[in-house]
């Protein structure tokens, strides 16, 4: 057998055969890697060409550019709070209105919601998270900011605000502070700060609650069960045994949410009502980096190019560190998984 | 069987068979992350015979059969001491080509893993990486390993069809035609029964009968009956050592050591 | 004792009802969204939409819109998926438990939701603004700008699937193709991948329904262009860059044609995700 002419090659065609095996073999290693480290030349390049692009708007300004509420292309001037600011603001509101929708639907999907009913409704709210953005923002610009203006913003100024309608101010609007200021709007339309945060909110929703039911669902079932078998509530096993275990990756989504709606373009838009000026009032028309970028970009030049520029570096550099938070967290719950 | 006649001991096994052994395994140590896996394995696997080794599980079984073809070596922080001869030329030596060693020392595994392919290209996948056939040779030449592997008739008109349609037993036998198609001198078997149902298991082991005239098959089995079934020597393992080694016959019925008789007779493992 | 049963009761009954609620709440929503785009999208849907250009405006269709999506799409998914494929590959087969394998499937999950306009100025840096240089401003923007930038959003979906579903192949498979001494990089291209296909095809599907409703990555690369055009080095319109331009014109035939435009693009995408999971579950079923 082991004689057999052509079955065992001589040894000199087998080297010269793992020699090319070799040489394969490395340069097969070497062109993944590199495809590997497209991603890393990706975030990289990201933030140094727009750091590369708003150098000159932070060489002209320098930190100035960070709290000037001014956008003056008439003067060249330029600052980035009013952007930062709706940034933010419509951040924090989608949050506040996420957060506790989400976590109730994925308390509702992993606990309470009947076996038969679990999959079609996470189903379809995951179907919510792949529709586009700009599908939310037409949207918000067609159907949902004339409804808020209609029937829900009246209510808000009169009862809430300090400029309502027939000038008597509301019990609220006298004793509560800041409250008057933030709905009080004398603007007829409903696109604003409030109405961009309740878009947000909408579209961030299905990336929260899918991550909350995700991680909810490594929760033990021996855990569950031996706070069941002491008498406890469904709630009281999701607020005492589930949350805490789960709560650094229940942290990790929420933060990945306010990833998503930091860098949000689309959605925010239409709804914003594009005004550089800084109003205390929810209910006024304002900004944000990225709508500011996406409405100037392409019929700007030199100091304003530029300013646009800086300013997707600091929403890329902001978002970035949301964004690494958000996985750390996550990460920490799959260690535990893990051990 | 000639072989119940021969003497008890390993050597006088080789020599009264008059071969000269195979594989010769000598001060074989195993680390893996540090854990001390082989204890200095001495044996020598006489050619065109079946050795089964038998052991509880964890006993270093598996391992062993393991380093006969490096297969260990593409996990990381694994680590095998001492020698291993393969016709005069010691395989642990990182200079022994990894190509040569595979066409040379073919393994079949616990379950069948089928390739994502058709039959034919399951057992001409491996040919293509050691020879240059034509298209009639090739042809020819899986014909032979599925027949040998008792496979042809069943599979003969379906060559063209996804190998993962066959049944367990259908996959174990087409792994063991893609192993013998590339003329190995030795054959390693691990478990191959484990999981398939008793009439495959049957076949497998008729198969491994027919086999041992062309390789010197070396089976790692949890089954004792397979191992009184179907091999020639029968080496038993326990904690990392190799206990005892020795014609099957005697094994099973004179076993020389306490702690074989012990597992032989169901008293632990 | 009782009175203290019978308020964790209550708050058991109200917290059971608020997550109930919730989820209303939610598909309330979707519900509202997906009815608005299907009445307003198919009460806008006519012929001309598919024949005629945005040329002629309020008169005219979305074609070359359409033909700029798919051409723009079609380059972004050819260049992320062999990048992609083998980048995840690399992770899973080759990096998997280093640190330069770990820290970059890390940031690949970064990548995964960093901002996207951000990602469109990126490429309008490296490729429009050279290109304008480079042709004296014949060529600045273009639709292969358009579809780099998509393949940057593209990309991190298809590493991280390829990455998944690479793990999930038993390593008995590398095995037992290793014991005949296959190579490991034919092993890897040949049976890892084909083993894995389905997945990875999921991956695909999912990247492409991800960047075909993106549009901020193409206001300032594929930009825009009224006429049709076929060739990547000309500017190009996209179905999103359309549905931004004309949502925001006070014109209410174009709205009109930005909805039938929205709807389009919807049914697209809601396909896509679908036909994913059809190729996964179609998988799973001949594995077993």
């Amino acid at each position: 057998m082991s004689a057999q002419p052509g079955t065992i090659a001589p040894s000199l065609i087998q080297e010269q055969r793992s020699r090319r095996d070799a040489r394969h073999e490395r340069l097969f290693r070497w062109l993944l890697k590199g495809c590997a480290l497209l991603v890393l030349a990706a975030l990289l390049g990201a933030a140094g060409a727009t750091l590369w692009g708003g150098r000159s708007a932070f060489a002209t300004f320098g930190w100035h550019f960070l709290v000037s509420t001014s956008w003056d292309p008439g003067n060249d001037v330029y600052g980035a709070l009013v952007p930062v600011y709706g940034t933010i603001a419509t951040s924090l509101i989608a949050l506040l209105i996420a957060v506790p929708v989400s976590f109730g639907i994925a308390l509702y999907l992993s606990e309470v919601a009947p076996a038969w009913l679990r999959t079609p409704v996470a189903s379809a709210i995951e179907l919510l998270a792949g529709i586009p953005s700009i599908i939310y923002g037409m949207w918000g610009l067609f159907i949902f900011a004339p409804f808020f203006a209609n029937h829900i913003k009246p209510w808000l100024t009169n009862n809430l605000g300090d400029q309502p309608d027939d000038g008597k101010l509301s019990w609220v609007a006298q004793h509560v502070p800041f409250v008057g200021k933030l709905f009080g709007s004398s603007y007829p339309f409903g696109a604003s700060i409030l109405v961009a945060g309740i878009v947000l909110a909408i579209m961030i929703i299905p990336f929260i609650s899918s991550v909350m039911r995700e991680v909810f669902q490594t929760v033990p079932t021996r855990l569950k069960e031996s706070a069941y078998a002491l008498g406890s509530s469904t709630w009281e096993v999701s607020w005492d045994i589930v949350l805490p275990y789960t709560r650094s990756a229940v942290i990790g989504g929420i933060f990945l949410g306010l990833g998503r709606a930091l860098g949000e373009t689309m959605a925010v838009t239409f709804v914003l009502g594009n005004a550089m000026t800084l109003s205390a009032s929810l209910l006024d028309p304002g900004t944000s980096i990225a709508s500011t970028i996406a409405n100037q970009f392409s019929e700007a030049s030199g100091l304003q190019k530029s300013s646009l520029m800086a300013l997707a570096f600091l929403l890329f550099v902001v978002t970035f560190f949301v964004l690494l938070i958000a996985r750390l967290m996550l990460r920490q719950l799959a260690k535990k998984e893990g051990s | 069987m000639t072989d119940s006649a021969l003497a008890t001991n390993p050597a006088q096994v080789a020599a009264a068979s008059a071969v000269a052994p195979k594989l010769t395994v000598r001060d074989l140590h195993f680390y893996y992350n540090g854990f001390h896996a082989l204890k200095g394995i001495n044996m020598d696997i006489p050619e065109k015979k079946v050795t089964a080794i038998i052991g509880p599980s964890g006993c270093g079984k598996s391992t062993l059969l393991r380093i006969f073809n490096r297969i260990y070596a593409i996990y990381p922080k694994l680590e095998a001491k001492g020698e291993i001869v393969l016709d005069g030329e010691n395989i642990l030596d990182p200079r022994y080509s990894m190509n040569r060693l595979r066409g040379k020392v073919g393994m079949v595994f616990q379950k069948p893993v089928p390739f994502p392919m058709t039959i034919f290209e399951n057992v001409a996948y491996g040919i293509r990486h050691h020879e240059k056939l034509s298209k009639a040779d090739m042809t020819g030449r899986v014909e032979q390993a599925l027949r040998s592997a008792a496979l042809w008739d069943e599979v003969k008109d379906k060559l063209k069809q996804n190998a993962l349609g066959l049944s367990g037993g259908q996959q174990q036998r087409l792994c063991i035609a893609r192993a013998i198609a590339l003329k190995p001198e030795v054959l390693l078997l691990d478990e191959p029964t484990s999981a398939l149902d008793p009439i495959a298991t049957g076949r497998i082991e008729q198969l491994v009968e027919e086999l041992k005239n062309e390789f010197t098959i070396v089976i790692v089995t949890h089954n004792m009956q397979q191992a009184a079934r179907c091999s020639d020597l029968t080496a038993f393992m326990y904690m990392g050592e190799l206990i005892e080694f020795d014609g099957t016959e005697k094994i099973f019925t004179k076993p020389g050591k306490k702690q074989t008789e012990d597992y032989i007779t169901g008293r632990f493992g | 004792m009782s009175t203290i049963y019978l308020r964790r009761r209550i708050t058991n009954w109200l917290a059971m009802g608020l997550s109930m609620l919730a989820t209303l709440i939610g598909l309330a929503f979707l519900a509202w969204i997906l009815w608005e785009t299907l009445r307003q999208g198919i009460s806008a849907l006519n012929l001309k939409l598919f024949t005629r250009i945005t040329a002629n405006g309020a008169d005219g269709g979305l074609a070359n819109a359409m033909v700029g999506s798919l051409i723009i799409n079609f380059i972004g998914i050819a260049i992320a998926t062999p990048i992609g494929v083998l980048a995840g590959t690399w992770l899973a087969e080759y990096a998997n438990r280093t640190k330069l394998g770990e820290t970059i499937r890390f940031l690949n999950d970064i990548l995964l939701s960093a901002p996207s306009i951000v990602m469109g100025l990126f490429v309008y840096t490296i490729i429009v603004l050279p290109s304008t240089a480079l042709t004296h401003g014949s060529t600045s923007f273009s639709g292969f700008a358009g579809g780099v930038a998509l393949a940057l959003i593209a990309l991190p979906v298809i590493v991280r699937t390829t990455d998944e579903m690479l793990r999930l192949v038993p390593s008995t498979l590398r095995e037992a193709a290793l014991s005949l001494g296959v190579p490991q990089w034919k092993l890897t291209l040949q049976i890892l991948i084909r083993a894995a296909r389905s997945g990875i095809i999921t991956g695909v599907l999912l990247a492409l329904a991800r960047i075909s409703g993106e549009t901020a990555p193409l206001l300032f690369t594929a930009f825009g262009n009224n006429y049709m055009a076929i060739n990547p080095i000309d500017k190009m319109s996209s179905l999103p860059q359309i549905i931004y331009q004309y949502a925001n014109d006070p014109g209410d035939d174009l709205h009109a044609m930005a909805w039938a435009g929205a709807f389009v693009v919807t049914m697209f995408v809601l396909l896509l995700s679908l036909a994913s999971r059809l190729v996964l579950s179609r998988s799973k079923v001949s594995h077993d």
